[in-house]
């Protein structure tokens, strides 16, 4: 392709674009982000292709493969057009029918539509479906109309436009004052104000600048980035290259982590086609402005994501932090001046560009403006990517775009932030979710991670779990966050394993000071909030373990026991056949009995108990009830009232 | 046979600076582990030092500097999988297997890592053998899915 050499080749590419596209045409797109993978979308994938070739309708039929909408849950999803309908939960076995009725005659299966779970209707378009309708999708909304290995579908919905503009019709001082009035804040954790960065970096002494794009990710839990860059990797690029223009940097680097292998392939492919075309590399869009982009792949090291530690790794040395005296955006990759910013804020950038600093300020509360991307995980309803407009409360991003909680059960708590965020209780679920109120929660607002536990969920147990991973991906540099949080380890070990001692609550508190005001990052300074959160929220669940030896969420291993009711094991031979260490002693119609001193407690018969008997349960805080002697073993079977 | 590869990867990054993570991740992804031979040759070659190169490779996660099995399994521990039983997967698979995270069968079939995400965490839990994700795992299917593999 040729290079475009001015905003009206550009243009008129996008035109050529559009009019050699029909919009009546018949096309499918299929999901195939990493989540939908791995519910079978390739096989799905596979299956169109072969259908539309029995069928002989190859030429006639457009077949894309696109990026994540975000309902993970009921994936693998797939759009047919020109009637815009949406399918969920699609297996290689629908593909004759969907093909045959859909495509060809233009009729509907209605039972791969959306159903409301309470309803019971159906619905073919996304605004109708609850998931859908309280979000606000700027930047995930183009996801499924863009094949991202294709920049033409990019520039097709406007794409590099806001390029265009900034580098012919405006001065880099424009675009930071337009950027400062959209009070735009990073999405990458802290929310510091991204035209501060800017203009420091702007302003700082030495050259080369360097831009980066931060796509690590390294919060467990989280994968907006994931999705972005997978799904839309030009909007992330056409930010980057505004971004470098207002700085007035001609370098710049993508860290993408190699766990993300589709990220980094899309990321590549995308460099490369803005390359060709012209809107990167020299005298882009024959502005006279130069830019370049390299990817820099991350191994995999949670701290490798804080900036310093990033560019360390740029550099090429070991992804550690360093004191930051000087910000890293005066003083950063080889010392020289250097603005990082997460995906999702430089994604951003296009939007407000081409739509205004007002109409992005008029999004989201006063104070955090826009929408901001979460990872909704956990025990609710429909998991997947939610983006909302900043403000929202909990309440309404758990129960009406996520649906709820699974299995009916007791809403506990939601982390927000990543490890080194808190748990946030049900008694604040109704403050609204901006980077400051989650600040006075004591949590954070993070990368956009938020895990939703109900009640079987033990708070404990959570915060070993959050120090255990700080303290495997601290870096060991600093005092305070190498030996703290090993020493936090140590005791949350002891509570959980029925070791709890009466001082722990207060020794934990005393580390989490520490740690919280000495480290060198911010790993070892926010690595207290999960402790000081559960610890503040839940502390009688610390005195269960402590006091009582007791799990209230029956969750601990070394507190619970497995016992099966006599009354009402029907002597199934389920759990028998399937304990993994002979531990069930049972016969046909003789009523099973655990032997203790063999089981692991891996669980397997309490899952696999059916549920019309629920005869396995789970204790904890009390003693095991004596097996009820051999004689008296012989099954009473309940009568079916329910011959099916 | 192996130096020559490990030579041609090496001279893709011969003239420029900050480049031994990106080599190492492409030793890694070439060989599934970081050679002893590799290390010396890139020393050897770029002349940094192999101290600085066991400090890289031992500090990141997807550098290994054992060898693994024919097969990877990742049990995903991150956060998401984990309120949603990732350790009793892992603890299933671990069973099943008879090694631990960061173990490789004695029939050198399987190596065990846990990871701390995939990405894929609204299907928690997620494991990926092979660069194949399988999501919401029971205990039960996991089993199926391991002996699928020879
Ligand atoms: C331990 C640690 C890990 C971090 N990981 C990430 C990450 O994976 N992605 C990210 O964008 N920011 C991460 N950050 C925040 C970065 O240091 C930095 O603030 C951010 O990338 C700046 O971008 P923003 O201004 O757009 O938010 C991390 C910080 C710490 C302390
Ligand atoms: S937490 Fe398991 S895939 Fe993200």
């Amino acid at each position: 392709m040729n290079k475009l050499k001015s905003p009206s080749d550009l243009e008129k590419l996008r035109k050529d674009i559009l009019t050699k596209r029909d919009p009546k045409r018949l096309a499918i797109s299929v999901c195939v982000s990493t989540g939908c993978q791995a519910l079978g979308a390739q096989k799905v994938l596979e299956a169109f292709k072969e259908e539309i070739r029995k069928h002989g309708l190859k030429g006639e039929v457009d077949i894309k493969e696109t990026g994540c909408l975000g309902f993970c849950e009921k994936g693998p999803r797939v759009v047919i057009y020109p009637e815009e309908v949406f399918y969920f939960q699609v297996k290689p076995t629908d593909v004759p029918e969907i093909v045959s009725k859909t495509l060809i005659n233009n009729e509907i299966v209605e039972r791969l539509l959306y159903t409301d779970p309470t309803t019971g209707e159906t619905t073919r378009h996304l605004s109708e479906i609850p998931f859908y309708k309280y979000q606000n999708r700027l930047l995930l909304g183009n996801n499924n109309k863009i094949d991202p290995k294709e920049i033409k579908d990019y520039i097709a919905l406007g794409g590099y436009a806001a390029l265009a503009k900034v580098l012919f019709q405006m001065t880099p001082e424009q675009v930071l004052e337009e950027i400062r009035k959209s009070k735009l804040r990073g999405r990458g954790g802290g929310g510091f104000p991204t035209h501060r960065k800017w203009e420091s970096t702007r302003n700082a002494p030495g050259e080369p600048k360097y831009v980066i794009v931060n796509c690590d990710e390294g919060d467990p839990g989280a994968f907006m980035n994931r999705a972005l860059m997978e799904g839309n990797p030009h909007s992330i690029l056409e930010g980057l290259i505004i971004g470098a223009y207002a700085i007035g940097s001609h370098e710049g680097f993508n860290y993408v982590r190699q766990e993300y292998p589709l990220a980094v392939e899309n990321m590549e492919i995308a460099i490369k086609q803005a390359e060709n075309i012209g809107l990167l590399g020299k005298d882009i869009l024959g502005s006279g402005f130069d830019f370049e982009v390299k990817l820099h792949r991350g191994a995999g090291a949670f701290v490798s994501g804080e900036s310093s530690a990033l560019m360390t790794a740029i550099e090429g040395n070991v992804g550690e932090p360093r004191p930051k005296y000087v910000h890293t955006s005066e003083k950063g990759i080889w010392g020289k001046p250097s603005t990082l910013n997460n995906v999702e804020t430089w994604a951003n950038i296009p939007l407000i560009i081409n739509n205004g600093a007002e109409w992005f300020a008029s999004i989201g509360t006063a104070g955090s403006t826009g929408t901001k991307i979460f990872a909704l995980a956990g025990k609710v309803n429909n998991t997947g990517l939610v983006e909302v407009p900043m403000g929202l409360t909990l309440r309404d991003i758990i129960y009406k775009v996520g649906g709820g909680i699974r299995n009916r059960k007791k809403f506990k708590g939601v982390q927000t932030g990543g490890p080194s965020g808190g748990v946030i209780p049900e008694q604040y679920l109704d403050s609204p979710v901006d980077f400051d109120e989650l600040k006075k929660l004591g949590s954070m607002m993070g990368s956009g991670g938020m895990i939703v536990m109900d009640e079987d969920t033990c708070m404990v147990e959570l915060a070993r779990y959050f120090v255990n991973f700080l303290c495997d991906e601290s870096c060991g540099k600093c005092v305070p966050c190498r030996e703290g949080l090993k020493q936090a380890r140590k005791i949350l070990n002891g509570i959980v394993a029925g070791k709890g001692e009466e001082e722990d609550i207060k020794t934990l508190g005393e580390i989490a000071e520490v740690t919280s005001v000495s480290s060198l990052c911010a790993l070892g300074t926010t690595s207290a909030n999960p402790l000081l959160t559960t610890l503040r929220y839940f502390k009688d669940e610390y005195e269960a373990h402590i006091y009582e030896k007791r799990c209230p969420a029956l969750m601990c291993k070394e507190l619970i026991s497995y016992y099966i009711n006599p009354e009402k094991c029907q002597a199934c031979m389920i759990c028998f056949r399937n304990c993994p260490v002979d531990a069930v002693i049972g016969e046909k119609r003789e009523i099973h009995v655990i032997d203790q001193s063999k089981c692991i407690k891996c669980g397997s018969c309490y899952d696999l108990c059916p549920p019309k008997f629920e005869a396995v349960t789970i204790m904890s805080g009390e003693p095991v009830p004596p097996p009820i002697p051999k004689e008296e073993r012989l099954v009473k079977r309940v009568r079916k009232e329910n011959p099916d | 046979m192996i130096v020559d590869r490990i030579d041609e990867i090496i001279s893709k990054y011969k003239n420029e600076e900050g480049v031994l993570i990106q080599l190492l991740l492409d030793i890694q992804r070439e060989f599934s582990w970081i050679p002893k031979k590799a290390i010396k040759r890139i020393s050897d070659t770029l002349k940094i030092p192999v101290s600085q190169i066991y400090r890289v490779a031992s500090f990141y996660t997807a550098l290994n500097l054992t060898k693994r099995g024919r097969h990877l399994i990742r049990v995903c521990v991150g956060t998401a999988c984990y309120v949603r039983g990732g350790p009793r997967i892992l603890d299933s698979i671990e069973r099943i297997l008879g090694v631990k995270d960061g173990e490789t069968t004695s029939d050198e079939k399987f190596t065990l890592e846990t990871v701390n995400c995939l990405g894929c965490c609204a299907l928690g839990p997620v494991i990926e053998v092979d660069g194949q994700y399988h999501g919401k795992l029971s205990s039960a299917n996991v089993e199926k899915i391991i002996s699928g593999y020879s």
